[in-house]
């Protein structure tokens, strides 16, 4: 798979401090909170999107409904990848109807993810916005999707790949790049 | 973790050809797949565009529903063949029959037959998916899924727990594919019923045997009651119903009296009431029989959505 690193972005006060950020910047926007949701992509997204509300409750004093989206099931290239996907589950356990939902992921790349999770959302509710928060943004959008909350945008040639790593998943805290080969390309939504 | 193991199976026949981690696998994705059977819109674009047919040569509500229930929830387009309005009746083989019906593009068949190895003959001479629904006294594959399924939802697990097959054994496909899919897992089982129901050899895979409901029922902490099947006995295999339900009949007196643990009830369905089972314990606290049919629409889209990663280049 992916052979060299090329560089370590973030550690984990580097993540800490963009959550925070991320979480003023939401808090800002949206005042008082009252009817914001934050829903994470899984599986990184979802741990995020956790950190995101934690934030919050201790910055308003306010109670944030958090959920998770599996997108598996709205891939658009589920013909095409090899392995195979295990379905997850989606967790939403509140009513979406009327509120304002956060969409959190950890890498913004073509744009596919988040057309997925959009689709998935619409189907539990009918929001009254949908707003996109991202850890990092690599560029290379393949779709007219743009992020409202950017914790850091990261230039990287297509071949790269950018990994975030989270406590819950891999053990330790920080972003890192890799250099692609050539036949590492474009797989990844 | 979940583990993510490759798929590689094109058809489903049979539990016989599942290892154990093809079951967990299956397993596991019926759980994320429940969870979209309780949203507002239980539905999912995951298999947009296919087209799945199910072809049912012998009567069923139950499982024919159940799988077109899980084809469309996935967004899957699904055609109903039963034989009774078919071309069958003119004569045209099953052979044909589905060639053609291949023929406009179709992704996956889902069959029904009364002849074991039906769905392995059709397997060979169609490039579709087949999904055998029920073949024979063969073998019941997405019906053990979803009663294990079940057992492992309400108990944690499956790995040593002892469970008890009761009735016409030797006509089940049910308990065929139970016994496959519980042994490979590393439960106990056992099976209950009269001689005359009692396959020759069964012990050989793996499983205890027993004649006498007392015993079955002393350790049991699972009981897959099956269903006597009238219409599959050439020959009478009992003196009477009433004989069946004093001998096997599964009653809250019987449990009372010789079950040692609560036992979690399981029955296939359609259950002939006040024979295999009394009111009482079909409508009873620890029976899990409307439990199956739900988990049997998420076990069935699991299964769907694995095979259909294989589209035919």
């Amino acid at each position: 798979m992916n052979d060299k690193i090329k560089a370590k972005v973030l550690d984990k006060e580097g993540i800490e401090r963009i959550v925070k950020r991320i979480a003023h910047e939401i808090a800002e926007q949206n005042k008082g909170l009252k009817e914001v949701a934050v829903v994470g992509i899984k599986t990184r997204g979802a741990f995020l999107a956790e950190r995101i509300s934690d934030e919050l409750r201790v910055i308003e004093g306010a109670e944030i409904p958090v959920g998770a989206l599996d997108i598996t099931l709205y891939r658009d290239d589920l013909t095409e990848i090899a392995e195979q996907p295990v379905v997850h589950g989606t967790e939403i356990e509140f009513d979406m109807n009327g509120k304002t939902i956060v969409l959190v992921d950890d890498v913004l790349f073509t744009g596919r993810t988040v057309r997925c999770a959009l689709d998935e959302l619409v189907d539990f509710g009918r929001p009254a916005g949908i707003q996109l928060a991202v850890l990092i943004d690599r560029g290379h959008r393949e779709l007219p999707i743009r992020p409202d909350y950017t914790g850091k945008n990261i230039p990287t040639t297509r071949t790269e790949s950018v990994e975030v790593r989270l406590k819950q998943t891999d053990g330790v805290e920080e972003v890192v790049v890799f250099e692609g080969t050539e036949n590492d390309s474009g797989t990844q939504v | 973790m979940k583990k993510n193991i490759e798929w590689t199976k094109r058809h489903l026949l049979g539990i016989e050809d599942l290892d154990r981690d093809e079951i967990v696998t299956m397993l596991d994705q019926a759980e994320g797949f429940k969870e979209i059977l309780k949203r507002p819109i239980p539905k999912v674009p995951a298999l947009r565009g296919r087209t799945i047919v199910t072809l049912f040569c012998e009567p069923s509500t139950r499982t024919r529903i159940s799988f077109e229930l899980a084809a469309k929830r996935l967004s899957a387009d699904t055609v109903n063949i039963t034989a009774s309005s078919s071309s069958f009746l003119k004569g045209e083989t099953l052979k044909d029959t589905v060639r053609n019906i291949e023929a406009m593009q179709i992704d996956m068949v889902i069959i029904r037959h009364s002849c074991a190895g039906a769905p392995l003959f059709l397997s060979r001479c169609v490039e579709a998916s087949v999904v055998n629904a029920g073949d024979g006294a063969h073998e019941h594959p997405t019906q053990a899924l979803l009663d294990i399924f079940t057992i492992r939802e309400k108990l944690g697990k499956i790995k040593g727990l002892n469970v008890c097959i009761v009735g016409d054994i030797a006509h089940s496909r049910v308990a065929r594919s139970n016994i496959h899919a519980l042994t490979k897992l590393g439960a106990k089982v056992t099976v209950c019923g009269p001689k005359t129901m009692m396959p020759v050899d069964i012990e050989k895979t793996g499983v205890t045997v027993t004649y006498d409901i007392k015993e079955a029922l002393k350790k049991a902490e699972v009981l897959n009651v099956l269903r006597i099947q009238a219409e599959r006995q050439n020959q009478l295999l009992f003196p009477g119903t009433r004989e069946y339900i004093r001998g096997f009949g599964i009653t809250k007196a019987k449990l009372k009296k010789y079950a040692e643990k609560d036992i979690l009830i399981l029955h296939p369905g359609p259950i002939n009431r006040g024979v295999e089972l009394s009111q009482d314990v079909a409508d009873g606290e620890y029976s899990v029989i409307l439990d199956q049919v739900t988990n049997g629409v998420a076990v069935r889209m699991a299964v769907l959505f694995l095979l259909s990663k294989r589209r035919k280049q």
